[in-house]
């Protein structure tokens, strides 16, 4: 009997069994159980969340290995950790530990001004961050499994991802009323390589599953990325910036799972527990946004 | 087979296979539903249960799952469907729901086929694989198997046929049972373009669609289980 690891297949097949599912961060394991219990799919282990991250400044790198394995300890269901753009270490390093996915994430102070990962010599799959569809795709180029639209992180604003998924989307719309003749001039525009993006029009959506992140706050703002399009949900800072977190945790699973139901979403949005206060975009200084970290 | 519906235009005739779509991959089921000729409807509800001749639960994480089904009520409804000949189909999360006994969920599954499955048993994801199964009563070519943090079936009761098994690496494990009218497989036939499962499946719900029309099962859903 033939018998294969670590395939395209298996690597982008995790990502979805996660869809029409939410990925919460979480900084303990105590985290990571409720966060299970409200239905999560998975979970992001991380030392700080984003918004924490954003305040307290300094380089923000892949968290201290004993947290990671509390929190696989903790949980049955997968959990994904992050490294910093290019930093290949960290991700070995995290491969080692038994994460089942590495998110290489803006998030976190980028190691390579250059280059990202390659990550088709990993076994465990990545996810990675994008603002448009060039972007998606070069990340799909280098072995990304998965994709989510960045946002930006921390800001409980969801404008920004809101921005990047009609980007994305709005550019697969456009993709597929070309002709053969103008793919490679559009796949050089996009800097994507041309094979991926004949397939994206092909089948009318990205290769991988993509989820939306980055801005994330109430059950409201998570159904409204799955109708833009979202496979599924990263909320962050959301949950537990939140002032009753398993509430929360519980009316997001919900909203997602019923993003087209209008009665359920106003039901789980009534007398929610305060979400995080949220920056505006504008009040950030230019070199503090997340999103323009890669390329 | 068995049925005069037509399954080959997926017309108003079509029989109708609901995919559980509360979390997990069902997209993917129902387009696979529909290459092999049947209508796929998602079902969130228990009205939309109610309008379907069978149903799938996908692959995706158990434990969600299996939580969304008892706060949305369907837990219930389904049991009482999977005991009275109703075809179900659990891959992967799917399969383990239906399992009498689950090693490691600490949340209440279906109960309806009678093993035991572990969850997550054959390691963490950079354990996922794929392989080439012996088609056994499905005939012809190997079957290719898709294996995504995997459950494994460690027992099965007697009067529970074994269809597929994985080779002698892995102790010839069953990897595909059907128990009456329920069908369980720890792998995604889904992620493959072998539609060999999800035709089995369809004639099944189809076999059950044309009994129910003839009045020789009890009315769908409704019931405490």
């Amino acid at each position: 009997m033939v018998v294969e690891t670590a395939t395209q297949t298996v690597k982008a097949g995790l990502a979805q069994m996660l869809k029409g599912g939410v990925i919460m961060d979480v900084v303990t394991p105590e985290h990571a159980r409720i966060a299970e219990e409200a239905g999560a799919c998975s979970v992001m282990a991380l030392e700080r969340v984003p918004s924490d991250i954003r305040a307290t400044g300094g380089v923000a790198r892949m968290s201290d290995p004993s947290l990671i394995r509390g929190i696989i300890d903790a949980v049955s269901i997968p959990v994904m950790a992050k490294v910093r753009i290019g930093h290949f270490v960290e991700a070995s390093i995290l491969e080692a530990l038994g994460v089942d996915y590495i998110d290489e994430s803006e998030v976190l102070t980028p190691a390579d001004e250059s280059f990202h990962i390659n990550k088709h010599e990993f076994a465990v799959p990545f996810v990675c961050g994008c603002r448009d569809l060039g972007e998606a795709l070069r990340r799909i180029a280098e072995g990304a499994a998965m994709i989510r639209t960045k946002g930006e992180a921390g800001t409980g604003n969801i404008v920004e991802a809101v921005r990047h998924m009609r980007s994305v989307q709005g550019s697969i719309r456009a993709l597929q009323s070309m002709g053969d003749e103008e793919l490679v001039s559009y796949a050089r525009d996009i800097g994507a390589p041309v094979e991926l993006v004949r397939q994206t029009r092909e089948m009318g959506r990205l290769p991988v599953v993509n989820f939306a992140a980055g801005g994330v706050a109430t059950p409201a703002d998570a159904a409204l990325m799955m109708r833009l399009g979202a496979d599924g949900v990263f909320v962050g800072s959301g949950i537990f910036k939140s002032e009753e977190p398993a509430r929360m945790a519980n009316a997001i699973v919900r909203a997602v799972t019923h993003y087209q139901d209008d009665d359920v979403l106003a039901e789980v949005s009534t007398n929610l527990p305060k979400a995080m206060p949220g920056i505006e975009i504008a009040e950030i200084p230019e070199p503090e946004l997340l999103a323009k970290r890669g390329w | 087979m068995g049925s005069m519906r037509n399954l080959t235009a997926a017309g108003a005739d079509a029989v109708t296979v609901g995919v559980l779509a509360l979390q997990g991959d069902f997209a993917e089921h129902a387009a696979a539903l529909r290459r092999v000729g049947a209508q796929a409807h998602e079902v969130r509800t228990l009205d939309q249960l109610e309008q379907v001749d069978g149903l799938i639960i996908p692959g995706g994480e158990s434990t969600t799952i299996a939580r969304l089904l008892l706060a949305y009520e369907l837990r219930a409804p389904i049991i009482a469907l999977g005991r009275s000949g109703f075809p179900i189909w659990g891959t992967c999360a799917g399969a383990i729901l239906l399992a009498e006994e689950i090693v490691t969920l600490d949340r209440p599954g279906l109960h309806l086929i009678p093993m035991v499955v572990e969850r997550n048993a054959y390691g963490r994801q950079i354990d996922s694989f794929e392989a080439e199964l012996d088609p056994g009563p499905l005939g012809g070519r190997p079957l290719h198997a898709v294996f995504i943090r995997a459950p494994r079936i460690r027992s099965v009761s007697n009067d529970v046929e074994v269809l597929l098994r994985l080779g002698p690496e892995y102790d010839d494990e069953a990897v595909a049972v059907q128990y009456g009218s329920l069908l369980a497989t720890t792998f995604h036939p889904e992620l493959t373009e072998d539609g060999r499962l999800h035709r089995r499946f369809v004639e099944m719900c189809e076999q059950y669609g044309s009994q129910r029309d003839a009045g020789q099962v009890p009315a769908a859903a409704g019931g405490s289980g």
